[in-house]
């Protein structure tokens, strides 16, 4: 993705001089909508301010982090490059429904990036401790 | 209580920028403070002031900067999301104002809850 935010130094300008726990909760399929696209923005930017991000694939959204994308077919950008730029901004808390995952049939070893899986109780208790939680 | 509020839906496809409306306006009336309004995805379109809805029907965009008028709460459009969408400030209804996101992380921060209205 050309059009990603420069990685921050640790001690640039980009800081409220406050941490806070934000989670994504990415739960739509990477194309058909904005929403994955715009959503990983959203992320970025908590990381360039330096928070504490958490980002969550659930649902439909557990497609956003599928290896070998291919949406250039039907015209779409392929972002899905960009979850494994995340690792350089920080972001390495990533975690994926069990359930959404099973359902769909896929495991671990069909994702781009390196996740944590956890079943709904656990992704419940991982949210109930966040203090920014931003759906899409 | 500080609130945030996060707009995700342009008017009248869904309720979402209702729902936000009528929640922050219910909030200020009970004496809550708004830190700031931002609006993302679609979202950003509830800030075209051209938009003219038939004149029977609440005006959305009016609403918002009435509300900003009455209040001086801060109702921030990304700037992003807002030229995919083509809205610049030539358009920009009163009380808006076109900033990064960088608002929503600071309103996340600040705020005692960031609530989100969307799909």
């Amino acid at each position: 993705m050309s059009d990603l935010p420069p990685i921050p130094p640790d001690d640039d300008e980009d800081d409220f001089g406050v941490v806070k726990k934000f989670c994504y909760v990415n739960r739509k399929a990477p194309y058909g909508t904005v929403y994955a696209l715009e959503s990983l923005e959203m992320v970025l930017i908590a990381a360039a301010f330096d928070q504490d991000v958490s980002v969550v694939f659930m649902d439909d959204g557990v497609y956003q982090i599928k290896s070998d994308q291919a949406p250039e077919a039907a015209g779409m950008k392929n972002f899905s490059k960009t979850y494994r730029a995340l690792e350089g901004y920080d972001v390495e808390k990533l975690y994926v429904s069990k359930e959404s995952m099973e359902e769909r049939g896929l495991t671990t070893d069909d994702f781009l990036v390196d996740v944590e899986v956890l079943d709904h109780a656990a992704l419940s208790a991982l949210m109930a401790e966040q203090e920014v939680v931003i759906t899409s | 209580m500080k609130f945030g509020v996060l707009v995700n839906e342009g008017p009248f496809t869904h309720q979402c920028s209702d729902s936000a409306y009528q929640f922050t306006k219910a909030a200020l009336e009970k004496g809550h403070e708004i830190f700031r309004v931002f609006f993302y995805y679609d979202g950003v379109n509830n800030a075209n002031k051209l938009a003219e809805p038939p004149s029977d029907d609440r005006n959305l965009t009016a609403n918002w900067s009435a509300l900003a008028e009455e209040h001086g709460i801060d109702l921030v459009v990304c700037v992003a999301a807002a030229l995919r969408r083509g809205l610049n400030d030539d358009i920009l209804a009163p009380g808006f104002r076109i900033s990064g996101l960088g608002q929503l992380i600071e309103a996340g921060i600040q705020a005692d809850r960031l609530v989100t209205f969307g799909d």
